[in-house]
């Protein structure tokens, strides 16, 4: 990871001017990751021209001259159809902003746990957790909103972040790696979780798998009438801030780059590796939860199996887009959830099943965790050393 | 810290764990007692029926009845017995006696849960290999890669993407004349008819026709294929492998489920490719018991059974093997040697792939004959539980993916045992992921990985 790039000051770039400096260094920050994405888009545009029937029958029939117009006809119904679904209207991009707001609180749990060397690929079970805790808060008491909105989102991030520890205490003390007991823990909270919506969770007097309803105090607001956009989206933007304070101006945070970057350094440098593990754990954990809690209070307002739909795996894209950092988590978040909630107007236009995005999704974290290949094809030179992409290191250690 | 001194501490920490094992044991005994034996009444008999489900070559066993509560009665005192002798002398395996006292305490479960009627034994320890073969084949692949030094934890994507393909592959040789419903012209090509018209004249048998395994070298070359992705992305590229791995994951879920959308949903003959039947070897399926459990499952599992062996033979007893784990334990000083790292890791991972691939093809080909989205449901991983809990041997991760297998079998079963057992089947899916963690935590035994797992090789 570049943690080191935030540690240290930036290595001498000699007689720059300092504006210029700055806007290489933004350009070769952001290039790899525009590069990743159109590449991207273009083989997923591919997909659906080679899977497409039509197109093999106008090559057939009219040559190649009409096969590329029917492939490229394809791809633009499918793309417009992307484009409308998602940024056309005030609705759509009512929608992409909440489809965007978990992946924002997930995204950023992802990338903390990076900066700190941890994998943390238990967002689905964190996030289930916390979703679970929010809705028995939400329906169990009667409170002032004012009180009620707010003990509901802690009540869900300490839910996750709990659930966060166990696997950072483990790592740190019996040296159990945190992908695979964050892998166990998913499938622990979904049985759990659906054993509990059949059992003590289950609606009263209803047949159906499903929780309560919340009570309104405890909904996220909707900001515009006929809108489903909710306060959860400045709620994400302000943790993304958060997090960035904690990272880059907080001993805290300090403290787990430093044990991200080098373990080592870090415990002859006074830094107690249990702890910090532990705590960035469960912050992630905590980070992860409140997608779940956003989820729930914001939108579902009840809980029932088949909850969350790969938020906590999608978030390991969206922390490598984002290279980490809390504000390239927020644009990463948003191109997805635009592209997200975009799909599902293609599938019903274009009828390109939605599943394409997780393969675009898959491709950009190619390019991004081996930019080498994006450099390679656009033939453009790395300009720094930073791209090491080492984040985790091996079972046991 | 001086060698004595060490040695003190870590007797010390035995006698301390195995004080604790002692305690544990002895409690397991009052369990038995007081949650099995005193919760059964002395009229009540258990029956274990000895045959499994279906037809078979060996001969008809009569059902095993006893008494239930003077059954847990002898079972209380014998796991009493190990921990007292634990407490008193103390074992030298202490993980041995572990697993005396647990399977015990398994029967003892299940002596109870068939009180006062009668549970197939046999038929469900039949369940436990089916339910097994996926994970075990996950957790070979698993180990072929890690030994080299890579971490895989695509297994589940390769695994799901060899199901797609080796059912597709399979359809399209048994259905080669099928009739595409959107055009009513031929579905195939003529040449791809033709090739599938050739091949019927020479089929196989009836267990054993040629698509299937048509199919199943589909599925093998998939994770093969795959698995030369992983491979060219963490071995030359240098990515980290768990980003790799899960890349592989999330590809593999996109692209089967937009493949399947768009092709194997509207065109059903594209997603009927027959299974394989059970196959009985003939003399061996006669004998009880280890006759109708081992030697009549159908092709897919006899090769789980020759690959376990096989794995294991090669990783150990040959030059191959032993070049593979120096490369897993410490690849710089292989490489002194003049062993190619690269080039071993490269075949490790992918050889594990195509373990992943046919262990994907089980789950289409090898049980039901179709491809759904998602269908792996979780396997790939619980195959990687296996290999930790395996401690990385071929041998070890069979056996662990058949406790997991009979977690699975013993849930479903139970699901009909509701007035006698009133446990969620949830709980009891819940106990592979609780065991793997706890071993992982060195709870059982310390489950060490080899020393260099996870860390890209550079040669400079």
């Amino acid at each position: 990871m570049e943690t080191s790039a935030e540690a240290t000051p930036s290595s001498p770039k000699g007689k720059q001017p300092k504006a210029l400096t700055l806007l290489t260094t933004i350009l070769d920050t952001v290039l790899v990751p525009i590069l990743a994405v159109f590449s991207a888009l273009v083989i997923g545009g591919l997909l659906i021209v080679v899977t497409d029937a039509a197109v093999y029958a106008a090559f057939r029939a009219g040559g190649v001259g009409a096969g590329l117009t029917t492939a490229w006809q394809a791809v633009a119904l499918a793309y417009g159809a992307l484009f409308s679904g998602s940024l056309g209207d005030a609705n759509a991009i009512s929608e992409s902003l909440v489809a965007s707001t978990p992946y924002i609180f997930a995204g950023l749990a992802v990338a903390l746990g990076f900066r700190g060397g941890l994998f943390n690929i238990g967002g689905e079970g964190q996030l289930l957790v916390a979703a679970g805790v929010s809705v028995i808060i939400g329906y169990s008491f009667q409170l002032p909103a004012i009180i009620h909105l707010p003990l509901a989102l802690l009540g869900g991030m300490l839910g996750g972040a709990l659930y966060g520890a166990i696997p950072g205490y483990l790592k740190a003390k019996t040296g159990a790696h945190e992908v695979i007991n964050t892998i166990m823990m998913n499938y622990i909270a979904f049985r759990f979780f659906s054993w509990a919506f059949t059992g003590p969770l289950r609606r009263p007097g209803g047949d159906v798998p499903v929780t309560q309803e919340i009570n309104p105090s405890a909904y996220l607001p909707k900001i515009f009438e006929g809108y489903r956009f909710h306060w959860g989206f400045f709620v994400a933007l302000l943790v993304a801030f958060g997090v960035w304070w904690l990272l880059f101006k907080t001993t805290l945070g300090f403290e787990i780059r430093t044990v991200g970057a080098n373990p080592n350094a870090a415990r002859y440098g006074g830094i107690r590796i249990t702890r910090t593990t532990v705590m960035t754990m469960a912050i992630s954990g905590g980070l992860a939860g409140l997608a779940g809690a956003n989820e729930v209070l914001g939108l579902n307002h009840f809980l029932a199996d088949g909850f969350s739909s790969g938020y906590g795996f999608d978030a390991i894209a969206l922390a490598l887009l984002g290279k980490s950092h809390p504000l390239g988590v927020v644009l990463a978040a948003l191109l997805f959830g635009t592209l997200r909630n975009g799909a599902t107007r293609m599938q019903s236009i274009a009828s390109i099943p939605i599943d394409i995005i997780s393969v675009v999704q898959a491709l950009v974290i190619v390019f991004i965790a081996a930019p080498a290949i994006v450099r390679w094809i656009y033939r453009v030179k790395a300009k720094s050393d930073l791209e090491s992409t080492t984040f985790t290191r091996g079972w046991g250690a | 810290m001086s060698t004595a001194a060490l040695s003190a501490t870590t007797s010390a920490i035995k006698e301390k764990r195995g004080i604790g094992m002692g305690i544990f044991f002895l409690a397991a005994a009052l369990a038995i007692f007081v949650l099995f034996a005193l919760n059964s009444t002395a009229d009540m008999t258990t029956s274990f029926g000895l045959n499994p489900g279906a037809k078979t070559n060996a001969p008809k066993l009569e059902s095993w009845v006893f008494s239930t509560q003077n059954a847990l009665y002898l079972l209380a005192i014998v796991v009493a017995f190990i921990g007292g002798w634990q407490l008193a002398r103390g074992f030298k395996r202490v993980n041995l006696a572990l697993l005396v006292v647990a399977m015990v305490f398994i029967f003892a479960f299940l002596t109870w849960a068939a009180r006062d009627t009668s549970m197939n034994l046999l038929g469900m320890f039949s369940a436990s290999l089916l339910r097994a073969a996926p994970i075990a084949f996950g957790a070979l692949s698993g180990i072929l890669c890690e030994r080299a030094g890579v971490i895989n934890i695509a297994i589940e994507g390769m695994m799901l993407s060899g199901a797609m393909v080796s059912v597709v592959v399979a359809s399209i040789f048994r259905n080669y004349d099928a009739i595409n419903p959107a055009t009513g012209a031929p579905l195939f090509p003529a040449w791809l008819a033709g090739i599938g018209q050739t091949l019927d004249n020479y089929n196989m048998s009836n267990a054993l026709p040629w698509y299937l395994i048509l199919g199943l070298i589909g599925g093998m070359l998939t994770g093969g294929i795959l698995a030369a992705f992983h491979a060219w992305l963490s071995i030359t590229y240098k990515v980290d492998q768990i980003v790799s791995g899960t890349v592989i994951n999330i590809f593999s879920v996109g692209i089967t489920s937009f493949l399947s959308q768009r092709f194997l949903q509207p065109i059903q003959d594209l997603n009927s490719g027959g299974t394989f039947k059970r196959l009985p070897i003939p003399g061996l399926s006669s004998i009880p018991i280890i006759g109708p459990l081992l030697f009549e499952n159908s092709f897919i599992i006899y090769l789980l059974f020759i690959l376990v062996i096989a794995v294991f033979v090669m990783l150990f007893y040959t030059r191959w093997g032993l070049r593979t784990i120096a490369v897993g334990e410490h690849p710089e000083a292989a490489d002194t040697l003049g062993i190619n790292v690269f080039k071993m890791r490269y075949v490790n991972v992918i050889l594990g792939g195509m373990i992943a691939g046919i262990g994907g093809s089980y789950f289409t080909i090898g049980s039901v004959g179709r491809f759904d989205e998602v269908l792996t449901a979780g396997k790939g991983f619980i195959g990687l539980a296996a290999m930790i809990f395996g401690k990385w041997n071929p041998l070890g991760a069979f056996g662990a993916s058949l406790i997991f297998g009979f977690a699975d079998a013993l849930q479903q079963k139970l699901q009909i045992f509701q007035e006698n057992v009133p446990i969620p089947s949830e709980f009891m899916l819940m106990a592979p992921y609780l065991v793997t963690m706890i071993v992982l935590a060195g709870a059982i035994g310390q489950a060490i990985p080899p020393a260099a797992d996870g860390q890209p090789y550079d040669k400079d």
